[in-house]
C-alpha cells in the first residue's frame, strides 16, 4: 500500500504543471518557468502519515452474500481521502500518507504499537467497542485514535476517553434518527426484538431511550435467542418462513418491528415474514445509517463516482466513515497549515473545526464527548427513504443535536 | 382599451425578446422561454446529464455540459440541433467563455482538472490540474485571470489564462461552488455553498476582504447554502442563489450588507441575467421550475415550470 501511495505522489508531482495537448504551440507555456507561486513545485515540507487499523473478527458470513465484506473495507475510503488530502496538500506543501493494516483480535495491540513506534500519531481504529477501547487506552497520549466503526454509546459516555473521536455514529444517533422518523409519520407503537448478543442489547438500550425521548411506546419486547440454524443453506429461507411469522405472533397492536440486532444474525429475515403485516425497521428494513451507496444528495454523486472509480465497488459505511476522519486530520492541515499533530488534534476539537462530508451540512465535533455530529440516512434496500434530524425537531445549538446523546445527559468525563 | 394598453405594452419592450435556455439535469434536455411573453417555446434533448450552460458572444453557438457523455455539446441556438462537440475531459460540470468567446475553460468535476478548449478549433488546449472536485470557473472581464473553485480542497485557484498555470490559491468557507468577478473586476466572490458564506476577495492582492454570511428567520441556517452569483453591471446589486433555502440574496455592492431575500422555487442554484439586465432567471431543481426576477424591484414576477431538475441558466444575447 505506502510504495502505491508513494506512486501516486511520483504521478501527481508529475502533473503538477499543466498537461498540453493537440501539439499546439504555446510559447508562453513552454517558455515560462513555473510561477513561484505554485505551492506544488515546491518540495513537500510537511508530512502527515495516518495508520489505518481495521481489526478483523473471525465469526459467520453475513446472512446475505451481497454484505459480505469486500477485502478492502475501510482501506479504499481511505485511499480516496488520501488522494483527496494530498490534491489539497499539493498546493500548500502538504503530503499524507495512510498506512493500512488489518489486524486480528491477537494481533491488534502489537500492530498498534507497530504504527507508534514509526512516529504515527492518528490512527484511524475500525474494531468493536471492547478492542478500541482497549487500543485507545494502549496508545494513551501517544496518538489520537479515530473511531470508524465501533457505534457503542459506552464508549461515548462512561467508557470515554480524551484520546479518541468518534467518526462513526453512535447507537443513540442511528436510533434517535429512525425514531424521530417514526414519530413524524405517526409509528409511535413499536414491537422491539432484540438479539442475544451483547451489542445487541446495547444498541437496544439505545431505542428504548429513543421511544421515551420523542414520545414512541414500546408496546411488545421479545430476545432473539442466537441458537446458530441453518443461515444460508440451501433450505434455510424455508425455516426462515416458518419461523418467523412463529415468532412474531401474537404481538399487541403495533405500528413497527424494530430489529436491535447489531450482531447481524435474524434482523435481515424480518422484512415480510413477520405474523402482521407490518413494516420493519432498525438493522434491517428501514436501516439508519451513515451511507448508502445510491446517496445522491448534496454533490455526493460525484463522490460516490470517485470511489467506484478507485475500488471498482459502491462505498459502504466502513468507507465513508474512514474517509471522513481522514479528510477530519487533512482538514486540519490545510486550515492550520500545520503537520504538527498536536496542533491538527487542538484545531479538530476546537470550536473552530468544520469539515464537509456530503451532507448537505458542516460536520463538527462534541466537546463534551468527541463525537463527530452528522446527518444520519434512513435507507431502505435501493434507496434513501429520509435523512434525520427531520426538520420538525429543533434544537438551540444545531438540529444535529437532537440526535445521540445531548451535552446535559452525558455520562462522559475526560 | 384593454386592447390598446396591451398594444401599447407590447410594443414599448420589443428589445426584451430574448431566448433564456434552461439545462435540466435529470431531463436531460433544455427548456427555452422567450423572455418577453415568458412563455415556453419547446425542449430539446441535449444529451446526458446536463449542467453548465453558456452561449457565444455572437448568439450563435450553445455550449452545454453533457456530464455523463464526458463532453460539451454545441448546439444552433436557432435550431436546437447539434452542431459538433467539443473534448472536455470526464464529467464536465460547468465552464466560463472567454470575454472574446474562445476559448472555453471547463471544469472537470471527477478528476481534478480544468480542461481549456479552442471553440473554433474544437481541440483541447490545456489540461490543468486543480483541487479536488472543481466546480465554479470564473474570469476575470479582461480575459486574464480564470477562477476555479474546488470543492472538497476548498480553494478558489488563479489560474493565468494564457499560461495556464496557477498563480495563487485562496482558501475559503467549505464548498466553495461558483465565481464571479464584478465588471469592473475589482472584486471576485466565491460562494461557500457548505460555509454559507460569499467571500469577497481583492483580486489584485487575492486577500479575502469580507465574508458574507446569510440569517433568514425561519429558516435553519443548514439550509442556506449559497451557489450561483450574479453581479450587476454597474456593480450595485449581487444576487446570491441560497439552494434548499429556497430564496435569492441581494447584496448591495457598497456596503456589502444583505438587503433582501426573495422567495423562488426550491433548491435554487444557477441563475442569469437579460442583456438589458431587467430580468434575472433562476433555476430551481427540486421544484422543477424557473423564477423570473424583476432586477429592479427584487420581485419574483412569475415561475416557469420546465424540465426535471433544472441545474444552468443562460440567456441569449441581443
Amino acid at each position: 500500500m505506502r510504495h502505491q501511495t508513494a506512486l501516486r505522489r511520483v504521478l501527481a508531482a508529475a502533473l503538477i504543471g499543466p498537461v498540453l495537448t493537440g501539439g499546439l504551440a504555446l510559447p508562453a507555456a513552454s517558455q515560462q518557468a513555473p510561477a513561484p507561486a505554485v505551492a506544488a513545485a515546491q518540495p513537500a515540507a510537511q508530512m502527515i502519515r495516518v495508520g489505518v487499523l481495521r481489526v478483523d473478527r473471525a465469526g459467520l458470513p453475513p446472512i446475505s452474500r451481497l454484505d459480505l465484506p469486500p477485502a478492502d473495507l475501510a482501506f479504499a475510503g481511505a485511499r480516496l481521502a488520501i488522494d483527496d488530502n494530498d490534491t489539497t496538500g499539493r498546493f500548500l506543501g502538504q503530503d499524507f500518507e495512510a498506512v493500512e493494516v488489518a489486524a486480528t483480535l491477537d494481533s491488534a495491540a502489537a500492530d498498534l504499537d507497530a504504527l507508534l513506534d514509526q512516529g504515527i500519531r492518528f490512527v484511524v481504529v475500525l474494531a468493536d467497542a471492547a478492542t478500541t477501547l482497549a487500543l485507545a487506552d494502549r496508545a494513551g497520549d501517544r496518538a489520537l485514535i479515530l473511531n470508524a466503526r465501533a457505534r457503542n454509546d459506552a464508549l461515548r459516555g462512561a467508557d470515554c476517553r480524551a484520546n479518541v473521536l468518534h467518526a462513526a455514529p453512535s447507537h443513540a444517533m442511528l436510533a434517535d434518527a429512525l425514531a424521530q422518523f417514526l414519530v413524524w409519520k405517526k409509528w409511535p407503537r413499536w414491537f422491539l426484538v432484540t438479539g442475544s448478543h451483547p451489542e445487541d442489547r446495547a444498541l437496544a438500550d439505545a431505542y428504548r431511550r429513543a421511544a421515551t425521548k420523542f414520545g414512541a411506546k414500546i408496546v411488545e419486547e421479545r430476545v432473539f435467542e442466537d441458537t446458530g440454524g441453518a443461515r444460508r443453506t440451501d433450505s434455510g429461507h424455508v425455516q426462515v418462513q416458518a419461523q418467523m411469522p412463529v415468532f412474531t405472533q401474537r404481538a399487541p397492536d403495533y405500528d413497527i418491528l424494530i430489529a436491535a440486532d447489531e450482531a447481524g444474525i435474524f434482523a435481515g429475515y424480518m422484512p415480510y415474514q413477520t405474523w402482521d403485516p407490518r413494516p420493519v425497521g432498525g438493522s434491517a428494513g428501514l436501516v439508519p445509517r451513515t451511507w448508502h451507496p445510491a446517496m445522491e444528495a448534496w454533490g455526493a454523486t460525484q463522490f460516490q463516482n470517485r470511489f467506484e472509480q478507485l475500488a471498482a465497488r459502491p462505498m459502504r459505511e466502513e468507507d465513508y466513515q474512514t474517509w471522513i476522519a481522514l479528510r477530519m486530520v487533512g482538514e486540519a492541515a490545510t486550515r492550520t497549515r500545520t503537520a504538527d499533530p498536536a496542533a491538527l488534534r487542538d484545531f479538530i476539537l476546537s470550536p473552530e473545526f468544520n469539515v464537509a462530508g456530503f451532507k448537505g451540512q458542516k460536520l463538527t465535533v462534541r466537546d463534551w464527548d468527541h463525537q463527530l455530529r452528522q446527518p444520519i440516512l434512513l435507507t431502505t434496500g435501493l434507496l434513501m427513504a429520509s435523512v434525520s434530524p427531520q426538520d420538525q425537531y429543533l434544537h438551540q445549538v444545531t438540529a444535529l443535536d437532537t440526535l445521540g446523546i445531548d451535552r446535559p445527559e452525558t455520562d462522559c468525563q475526560f | 382599451m384593454k386592447t390598446a394598453l396591451l398594444i401599447l405594452l407590447l410594443s414599448a419592450s420589443p428589445a426584451l425578446a430574448n431566448k433564456v435556455f434552461v439545462s435540466n439535469e435529470k431531463g436531460n434536455d433544455v427548456t427555452v422561454i422567450d423572455s418577453a411573453t415568458l412563455e415556453v417555446l419547446g425542449s430539446y434533448p441535449v444529451g446526458n446529464r446536463p449542467r453548465g450552460i453558456a452561449i457565444s458572444p455572437d448568439g450563435r453557438e450553445l455550449y452545454v455540459c453533457a456530464s455523463d457523455d464526458d463532453l460539451v455539446r454545441v448546439f444552433d441556438p436557432e435550431t436546437m440541433q447539434e452542431t459538433h462537440t467539443l473534448p472536455s475531459g470526464p464529467d464536465p460540470e460547468l465552464f466560463v467563455l472567454h470575454p472574446s468567446g474562445n476559448p472555453l475553460y471547463i471544469a472537470n468535476e471527477d478528476d481534478n482538472l480544468v480542461t481549456v478548449v479552442d471553440t473554433r478549433t474544437h481541440r483541447m488546449l490545456a489540461e490543468i490540474p486543480v483541487g479536488v472536485e472543481p466546480e465554479g470557473m470564473g474570469i476575470s472581464p479582461d480575459g486574464k485571470v480564470v477562477i476555479n473553485t474546488s470543492e472538497t480542497t476548498n480553494m478558489a485557484h488563479f489560474i493565468d489564462a494564457e499560461t495556464y498555470q496557477i498563480t495563487d490559491n485562496v482558501l475559503v468557507d467549505q464548498r466553495p461552488r461558483f465565481a464571479q468577478f464584478s465588471d469592473d473586476g475589482t472584486r471576485l466572490y466565491v460562494s461557500s455553498e457548505i460555509g454559507g458564506t460569499v467571500s469577497v476577495i481583492d483580486p489584485a492582492t487575492r486577500q479575502i476582504t469580507k465574508t458574507i454570511g446569510f440569517d433568514i428567520p425561519g429558516v435553519l441556517p443548514e439550509a442556506i447554502q449559497p451557489v450561483g452569483i450574479r453581479v450587476t453591471a454597474d456593480g450595485k446589486k449581487i444576487f446570491v442563489a441560497l439552494g434548499p433555502a429556497n430564496r435569492v440574496a441581494v447584496i448591495d455592492g457598497d456596503s456589502l450588507e444583505v438587503t433582501d431575500y426573495i422567495l423562488v422555487g426550491q433548491r435554487v442554484w444557477q441563475m442569469a441575467f437579460t442583456p438589458d439586465q431587467s430580468q434575472l432567471y433562476t433555476t430551481n431543481g427540486n421544484s422543477n421550475d424557473v423564477t423570473v426576477i424583476d432586477v429592479a424591484s427584487n420581485k419574483a414576477l412569475r415561475s416557469i415550470p420546465v424540465g426535471q431538475q433544472p441545474w444552468g441558466v443562460v440567456v441569449a444575447p441581443n
